[in-house]
């Protein structure tokens, strides 16, 4: 008990005193999450409003791929890509293993299926009819997509909280792929498993406790404008 | 037909579904600012033909041309369907404000916002939704609904209005209030209309031209009166309300008229047939009266049977009477001429209909002559 | 409201330019990869050499702290530069397999046998870790093992064979998979035996109640080398790096920082430095 107060002691004196270290971290873990869950919204919501939409052979297995999709272990991607980008790898020329970059891409991996799984869900939700008096209305295909993608918005925003949650608490991928190298790909997650690993219980708390604050608070914007939809 | 020229002129328009021919329109003219009405039972293409008249399905087969040129090949789609708007059953509008929502058609056009603001204003007033601007689409009631969806397709300035029975699921007094408003906008505008819907009345009030259908088949077109009163075989006579389908056949032929048997009863009609000839007759409820059997009938009048009232159902304002002439025979009466008359089940009365009031489907062919 | 999506997306995007202008990559020749151990990580040492070398050289050295296994895999695929490890019966295979261009001796720090203080298997104080295991056993003991392949497990390994019992399998043998903190830290929850080198355990000791219980044996000690991969199999390999690093660590002034690294933070120093030294006159 007297542990996780000292956590929480630590913690507190962390934030106040601008550790620069500790800020550098929550910097990047924001910076690294972020990004994957951006890559993922663009690419999760275009092609699940396309699946969604469209009639092709083979959907229904493409519907299944991409619910499987959102239940993959991060450990797994963390392995694949790690093995795509090592030096003998396929894809070693480019040299960005143990490097941010290499973890934005392994969390846009864990969090596109995610993404594209509820669009795909959110998208085949809206009444059958809504397709055709958008385009009634002299709408392109294009423009068409885009009125359903935001007739969908509260789910979307939804789907956005699931994408960015899934990655900003992921640990496994990120070592794996990032290194966990001192002031370079050191995230809130991978220092937490190191500081733990090293016995320093109250750092790891503190860790943990920013991490938590961090999600609390990004999750708590997102809900207010997808509530902010709702009461309109 | 009337001299204006054709807004849409469909050419052998087949559609097939899962097999089989869902819509088949050998040919459909409509002209500008007609407000034809479609009626017919569900699943007759209505609905179908709305959706191809509005570039929203592909057919199978055939043509049609707007303004005498074929869409698809000689009008690009998109362009066509920017000249047309489209109502539906469900107003499913969108998640925002009534008044965006009126706006979207013209947003969709590329309108920039100031020149579409008066626009917008100016047609929610007109459907008297002006007070409702601000509120978000999803509060507002059944009603309120719908004259949002036609007000967003009528914000576009639309040549041709399709509405695909946008007043079905409301009640009466709603849909009372929304035709009327409906009709008043279409005569101001003069907008080319074509409207679907399965309700008789609706259909009257807007129609200055009636199309009936039934698997995919127009039946028949006209003028109201026309199709009402004088429907081409038997199946758009009970569409439209003739109830009274006395099958016999011509046994005498007059300079003017016919007479022909029915269940051992004389009846007088007018109409090209020969003696001898297997006839239906059709005679609409509200051209038969009723009257006393003791001071007699209207004078004068030839197509007179005393007749025995079988059944009496309220009908909402009116009470259907069944009749029993030797044919069955059925009028609507109000109440109040039901108890002036002392008619109860069982009475005797006299009924009868004028002459002209018959009309003569010819069965050696199964139509009657245009 | 429009505005505050647009806004979150602006400073989104600006979050996402601010990751592509740092050092998101680096020059692939300015960079060394340097594969170690997750003990060496933990014990902070390298926390202060790294950014030393880093000053002095230029290049930016990627640590990926692993196990020993893992870390030398990692030098016999070409998927680091230089690995300084220490597990020497592995190293001599690494460098007879023409894995490792050169092998230099380092520094060494010593393995403790630790365990709870009512120490029920009598073995405080003995001179000998063969037999301060083979009491473990006899008592049937709990003892926690690392068993991750790391140069710590591998070490532990060698002592049971000495000691000549049987651990596999046993009730109180049980292996955690995990580094070393941690495998003090279970050994502490259940008051049960470990074998950890001395840097971890004073690093972390604080917190817990396990007790040195033998130490000073030949056998204990755990002696680091710095072995540079062979450029002849991984051409892509950064050898000028990797040599720069290998000589870096044996030089005198890092000899020194390592002379005194830990005195003022435990009271005594955590490693022992070996440069140029032949390994048999270690701990003499």
């Amino acid at each position: 008990m007297d542990l996780i107060i000292e956590g929480i002691k630590k913690a507190f004196w962390l934030l106040v005193s601008f550790d620069p270290e500790v800020l550098g971290i929550t910097f990047l873990s924001l910076k690294v999450s972020g990004t994957a869950t951006l890559i993922s919204l663009i690419i999760g919501i275009s092609v699940g409003a396309s699946v969604a939409l469209t009639r092709f052979p083979g959907r229904r297995f493409a519907v299944s791929l991409i619910n499987t999709g959102m239940a993959l272990p991060p450990v797994v991607v963390g392995l694949f890509v790690t093995i795509f980008l090592w030096r003998n790898g396929p894809l070693g020329v480019l040299g960005i293993l143990y490097t941010p970059l290499a973890m934005i891409i392994a969390q846009a991996v864990i969090a596109t299926p995610i993404v594209m799984g509820i669009t795909l869900a959110a998208v085949q939700q809206l009444p059958a009819k809504l397709r055709l008096q958008i385009l009634a209305l002299g709408a392109t295909r294009l423009q068409m997509v885009w009125i359903l993608i935001k007739e969908a918005k509260l789910s979307l925003l939804a789907a956005v909280m699931a994408g960015f949650g899934g990655v900003i608490s992921e640990v496994g991928a990120s070592i794996m792929v990032g290194g966990n190298i001192k002031g370079y790909s050191r995230v809130l997650t991978t220092a937490t498993v190191m500081e733990t690993g090293r016995g320093n219980f109250d750092v790891a708390i503190a860790l943990s406790i920013i991490l938590l604050l961090l999600a609390y608070l990004i999750n708590l914007v997102l809900t207010q404008v997808q509530q902010r939809e709702r009461a309109r | 037909m009337s001299r204006k020229s054709a807004i849409f002129e469909v050419r052998d328009l087949q559609v097939i579904r899962g097999g089989s021919l869902i819509l088949n329109i050998p040919s459909l003219v409509v002209s500008d600012g007609e407000i034809l009405v479609l009626i017919g039972p569900n699943g007759a293409g209505k609905s179908t033909l709305l959706t191809a008249l509005s570039a929203l399905l592909k057919p199978t087969r055939g043509e049609i041309l707007f303004g005498g040129r074929k869409i698809g090949t000689e009008i690009p789609l998109l362009q066509y369907r920017r000249r047309l708007a489209m109502v539906l059953q469900e107003p499913l509008l969108f998640d925002t404000t009534v008044q965006n929502n009126v706006a979207s058609g013209l947003k969709i056009r590329g309108t920039k916002r100031d020149e579409a603001e008066p626009i917008v204003s100016k047609t929610l007033e007109r459907f008297g939704i002006a007070h409702l601007r601000d509120r978000s689409a999803r509060t507002l009631s059944g009603g309120e609904a719908r004259r949002a969806s036609i007000a967003r397709a009528f914000a576009t300035n639309p040549e041709v209005l399709l509405l695909d029975e946008p007043f079905s699921a409301l009640d009466p007094i709603m849909r009372e209030t929304l035709l009327e408003d409906l009709e008043k906008v279409l005569r101001e505008t003069k907008i080319t209309t074509i409207f679907v819907t399965h309700d008789r009345v609706e259909a009257l009030r807007l129609a200055t031209r009636l199309g009936v259908m039934n698997t995919g088949n127009i039946l028949q077109t006209g003028s109201a009166d026309e199709v009402m009163n004088h429907p081409v075989n038997e199946f758009v006579a009970s569409l439209v309300g003739v109830e009274n389908l006395l099958h016999g056949r011509v046994i005498k032929k007059n300079e003017t008229s016919f007479i022909a048997s029915v269940s051992g009863q004389d009846i007088e009609a007018t109409g090209p047939l020969k003696s001898g000839d297997p006839v239906v007759l059709c005679v609409r409820p509200e051209n038969v009266t009723l009257s006393d059997i003791v001071s007699g009938g209207p004078a004068g009048r030839r197509n007179t049977f005393p007749a025995n009232v079988e059944r009496i159902t309220p009908m909402g304002p009116y009470q259907k009477v069944q009749l029993n002439c030797g044919f069955p025979l059925v009028t609507y009466v109000t109440s109040h001429a039901l108890s002036a008359l002392s008619i109860k089940q069982g009475t005797e009365v006299l009924a009868s209909f004028e002459v002209t009031a018959v009309h003569a489907i010819s069965k050696a062919s199964g139509t009657s002559p245009p | 409201m429009k505005r505050l999506c647009y806004a979150l997306f602006i400073s989104l995007g600006i979050l996402v330019l601010m990751a592509g202008g740092s050092s998101v990559v680096q020059a692939q020749d300015k960079t060394l990869i340097l594969a170690t151990t997750t003990s060496t990580q933990d014990t902070g040492l390298l926390d202060v050499l790294i950014p030393i070398f880093e000053k002095q050289t230029g290049y930016f050295v990627k640590t990926i702290a692993v196990g020993s296994g893992q870390a030398m895999t990692m030098g016999q695929k070409g998927e680091a530069d230089v690995l300084l490890v220490h597990s020497p019966a592995a190293e001599k295979k690494f460098m007879e397999d023409g894995f490792g261009v050169s092998r230099r001796l380092v520094m060494h720090n010593d393995f403790i046998i630790v365990g709870p203080s009512d120490d029920p298997a009598k073995i405080k104080g003995l001179k000998s870790a063969g037999e301060a295991f083979k009491k473990i056993a006899a008592a049937q003991a709990l003892f926690i093992s690392r068993g991750d392949n790391s140069g710590t497990h591998a070490k532990e390994k060698d002592i049971w064979k000495v000691a000549g019992v049987k651990y596999e399998g046993e009730k109180w043998y049980q292996q955690t998979g995990l580094g070393m903190g941690q495998t003090l830290n279970v050994a502490a929850e259940k008051k049960a035996y470990t074998l950890a080198d001395r840097g971890t355990y004073l690093a972390v000791a604080k917190t817990m109640k396990l007790d040195i219980l033998v130490e000073g044996d030949a056998v204990l000690l755990n002696i680091y080398h710095v072995m540079e991969v062979n450029p002849q199999k991984w051409p892509k390999a950064n050898i000028a790096a990797a040599k720069a690093f290998a000589d870096f660590m044996v030089s005198k002034e890092t000899q020194e920082i390592i002379k005194t690294y830990g005195i003022d933070k435990y009271g005594s120093p955590l490693f022992f430095p070996d440069a140029g030294k032949k390994v048999e006159d270690l701990g003499k």
